[in-house]
């Protein structure tokens, strides 16, 4: 890993105190970026694309693919401390993101070391849009000793 | 929802081969940024031996597995009526350009809950050596009718 992670060194990331904010980020999601993740994993359910779909089955509008909001929610962390470091992610659902077609929708990731253990940190997301929390126990496990 | 499929295990998917332009396409897809996802000389200087996959690339190969849950009829999960509860990934290493992966679920649980159903699986994602690379555990929550 050596050079690849250069605001970060292995030294620093043994040094990580429960409470601090290690990224922070705006994040725009916009009809494009839902085809385009459409495309690129093969989720092509019309709920995510199609208005008129969306509506019929009681939703409020389009919605982004939870999955989508789970993959850039992420990447924050992944830059911080580089792809390879990331052991374990999760998230809840708990909220759908709604993406306008004129205006989309509009992210705010904070990345908060909640825990540090022996050669790992837990880093918990908290994901929102406007005021409202979109994912819930949005976990990353990141290795601190490589 | 039948609740006796908790435990069922579906049989190994065909190998999914990874190619270099989906890890970029799907990177590009989560505005993944990182040299290592989508140069190869940033990848190989890191130590991999191409392009590495963003950390929740791997729903690709678990929907291969989900696919099989959901088209088994005498499991009785309506499609129409399910929506994605929770999703997780531990990896024992980053999925990279060129891997043939396997994967395999298995119905850790069924529960039900005012009226919706709640099915949790666990697809454990295999390289060519049969070596662990990840595993990808959902939990699918099918509304009531």
């Amino acid at each position: 890993m050596e050079g690849t992670t250069p605001m970060t060194g292995t030294q620093q990331l043994g040094e990580l105190e429960v409470g601090q904010v290690v990224a922070e980020r705006d994040l725009a999601l916009t009809r494009d970026s839902l085809v385009r993740y459409a495309g690129a994993s093969g989720d092509f359910n019309p709920i995510h694309y199609r208005d008129d779909v969306a509506e019929s089955v009681g939703l409020p509008g389009v919605l982004a693919h939870g999955m989508l909001t789970m993959g850039v929610a992420v990447q924050p962390v992944v830059d911080w401390v580089g792809p390879a470091r990331i052991l374990d992610y999760q998230v809840r659902f708990t909220r759908p993101v709604v993406v306008d077609p004129e205006t989309g929708a509009a992210l705010h990731v904070v990345a908060k070391v909640a825990r540090v253990d022996e050669g790992s940190a837990r880093i918990d997301l908290t994901v929102t849009v406007g005021e409202q929390t979109v994912l819930g126990k949005a976990q990353v496990v990141v290795a601190t000793d490589r | 929802m039948n609740p006796e499929i908790q435990g069922r295990q579906y049989p190994p998917t065909a190998p999914y081969l990874v190619g270099r332009e989906k890890v970029r396409e799907f990177a590009r897809a989560v505005q993944a940024t990182h040299p290592e996802h989508l140069d190869v000389d940033a990848a190989r200087a890191a130590g991999h031996a191409d392009v590495i996959a963003p950390p929740t690339f791997p729903i690709v190969i678990q929907e291969l597995t989900l696919r099989q849950l959901l088209e088994d009829e005498t499991a009785g999960v309506d499609f129409t009526r399910v929506v994605h509860g929770d999703q997780r990934f531990s990896a024992t290493r980053p999925i990279v350009a060129g891997d043939e992966l396997t994967a395999q679920l298995t119905v850790t649980s069924v529960k039900s809950l005012g009226g919706n159903d709640m099915v949790t699986s666990e697809s454990v994602i295999t390289d060519a050596d049969g070596e662990h690379v990840v595993t990808a555990t959902s939990t699918l929550v099918v509304r009531a009718a």
